[in-house]
């Protein structure tokens, strides 16, 4: 009954609202008018001329892709090790532990700045961008585990026996045969997390001091209007980045699959 | 312990936690020979296997590889090598890699490596494959590379993981024939687990069968069929008939019991276990009972009633009911030439001999 026709129109209709503001932006991006608003006027690519000129605006890019690099490679190494943990060993409290690792992905995040921002200033410390990298670890490290505990699990335990029997330590085997396998979800886990890290806002709002991050610095642009086709013009490059960080995972992903035998599971795209 | 002795273990058993997987086991495995662990799911013959590997440490008891004590000795030191069921062949390594990945642990020089591993590939007729990926082999073809793999490394001892239930009938039986070659061509002890019984006593020099953790019997393939220690041992390894026995009289020698179906017998003592034990069953074998032809003989006979056939071809199975027992009898026949295929019903002669019978506990 809700196959056919009336199906395809709520697809279509889902698809729609899902992608036409993203849509937006690009179009606005190159539109010939300060105002932000129909009929178009022409094309121009003033607006990236704009952003090439704003200093303060490569200063926050550059705050946030040190923060967006250190934290995805912290949160994984996290992750990496609490899934091994969750995939090989059983302890007591063992659901408990790793339940209380995950709830920072479902706790609203203004809940954690607010936290953060007090318990940073109370121990005395100064803010900068090493405190947004430590809210930013704490949120991505669940999305981690979930990824990194998938790969672990899908890791046959006889492998990393056998290149042990074989006469390797268990460092090398480690290095040798666990890392190869589980790469794809390194990987994964890596860009997840720094697609968080890259667009988060309350907590670097919170937690920024004198540093502000890309979203950071958006916000405050967003009072000026002229300013506004400049930020179109940005979102745009983010937009374009991000489709292709997701298109380099999904290779990476794959070749993975490809290159250990597995069966294709799905995946992002 | 005896010189030709290349695994020695004492005194070993195995809790987690409050369950015993492995009761206390002694046990003497000679070097060069094929010997297997075969029992039930569960008895303990993985775990036995694993604690020789040195993946699980006895919770008491100490393992003597060569007269040295494995107690401190980790899987990678230890002399010792495995097959594992999965085959656990590195997805991410082609054939080849997989073969020299023990070797580089060796630290070897390349062109030595090379050799060894050329060989190993030979060896177990993957030869040509080599670069081939190892997700693109076949199951066979994956338990070559196993073996290949362990063996390059000329360990003391191989330790195979039921190696062969993941393929099929065919291959199974094409692999048995192979491993007992290459392990004659080695001359490697090999230590197989295995549930399965014909396996173990096509390729086994000697079988150890377990239940519930205990080794219940240890002998060649031939000795534990023909003469099983327990009723359980008998019933594992081949078809048993059972019949309830009294037993009348006993002297140093032989023992006079009342079988039911059968009548009195005269059994000598080496068929019957030492002394007297409460509930003996009489055993015997579907091929030590014979259904006799109109003019033929036997040394005993009895009546039966045939109550079912089922023809196999070479083989007939026969479900027989003989009068004072009350549970049906199998007998197999070889469908040699000239012999006729009776039909239920049918009444029959049943010829015996004392030789075959055995008194079990």
């Amino acid at each position: 009954m809700f196959r056919g026709k009336l199906f395809g129109v709520f697809i279509a209709v889902f698809l729609v609202f899902l992608y036409a503001p993203t849509l937006l932006l690009p179009i606005f991006a190159f539109n010939d008018s300060s105002i932000v608003s129909f009929p178009l006027k022409g094309f121009t690519t003033e607006w990236f001329g704009v952003l090439r000129d704003t200093k303060p605006l490569h200063v926050a890019a550059k705050n946030s892709l040190f923060i967006a690099l250190t934290s995805a490679f912290l949160a994984t190494i996290l992750g990496t090790l609490a899934a091994r943990v969750a995939s090989r060993y059983k302890f007591p409290g063992k659901q408990a532990a790793i339940g209380f690792i995950m709830v920072p992905m479902v706790l609203p995040e203004i809940i954690i700045g607010v936290s953060l921002l007090v318990v940073i200033i109370q121990m005395g410390m100064s803010l900068s961008l090493w405190s947004i990298i430590l809210g930013h670890v704490l949120i991505c490290t669940p999305f981690c585990i979930a990824i990194l505990n998938g790969a672990f699990m899908n890791l046959d335990q006889s492998l990393e026996e056998a290149s042990f029997d074989l006469g390797h330590s268990k460092l090398k085997t480690f290095w040798l045969i666990t890392i190869p396998l589980v790469m794809p979800g390194l990987v994964s886990s890596m860009l997840i997390s720094f697609t968080i890290s890259l667009d988060e806002f309350i907590i670097a709002f919170f937690l920024a001091g004198t540093e502000p991050t890309l979203p950071v610095y958006i916000w405050g642009q967003l009072r000026f209007p002229a300013k506004l086709p400049s930020l179109m013009a940005l979102g745009t490059i983010l937009l374009v980045l991000s489709l292709f960080l997701l298109g380099l995972a999904e290779f990476f992903r794959r070749r993975g699959v490809k290159r250990t035998g597995q069966m294709n599971s799905g995946g992002f795209l | 312990m005896s010189n030709n002795a290349i695994i020695r273990l004492e005194n070993i058993t195995k809790f987690y936690g409050d369950f015993q997987a492995l009761q206390e086991t002694n046990t003497e495995i000679m070097r060069g020979e094929f010997f297997s662990l075969l029992g039930p799911s569960g008895c303990g013959k993985t775990t036995l296997l694993r604690t020789i590997a040195g993946f699980e440490h006895p919770s008491n008891g100490v393992v003597y590889i060569e007269d040295k004590p494995m107690t401190d000795v980790p899987a990678n030191k230890r002399p010792t090598n495995m097959v594992f069921q999965s085959y656990a062949i590195f997805p991410h390594m082609s054939v080849e890699e997989n073969v020299a990945y023990g070797l580089k642990a060796r630290k070897l020089p390349k062109a030595q490596i090379a050799e060894l591993v050329a060989e190993a590939i030979e060896m177990v007729g993957l030869k040509g494959f080599g670069k081939r990926a190892s997700h693109a082999l076949s199951g066979g073809q994956r338990q070559r590379v196993a073996l290949a793999r362990a063996l390059v490394l000329k360990p003391k001892v191989l330790l195979l993981d039921e190696p062969l239930s993941a393929l099929d009938k065919k291959m199974r039986e094409q692999m048995q024939t192979e491993l007992r070659r290459l392990q004659r061509a080695v001359g490697i002890t090999f230590i197989l687990v295995t549930h399965d019984q014909e396996e173990a006593l096509t390729m086994s020099d000697r079988i150890a069968v377990m239940f519930d953790g205990e080794i219940a019997q240890i002998d060649t393939p031939q000795g534990l069929y023909k003469r099983p220690n327990s009723r359980r041992v008998a019933e594992f390894i081949g078809v048993m008939n059972f019949m309830s026995c009294e037993v009348i009289a006993h002297d140093t020698a032989s023992l006079d019991v009342k079988v039911a179906g059968l009548g009195a017998v005269t059994v000598p003592k080496d068929q019957a276990p030492a002394g007297i034990v409460e509930g003996m069953k009489a055993a015997i074998r579907p091929e030590m009972l014979t259904i006799l032809d109109t003019n033929e003989k036997s040394e005993f006979e009895t009546a039966a009633k045939i109550d079912e056939v089922s023809y196999y071809g070479d083989m007939t199975y026969y479900e027989v009911r003989f009068d004072g027992h009350d549970e049906n009898v199998t007998i197999s026949m070889r469908n040699t030439a000239g012999r006729e295929t009776l039909s239920t019903g049918d009444t029959a002669r049943i010829g015996w001999g004392v030789e075959s019978i055995l008194l079990l506990p």
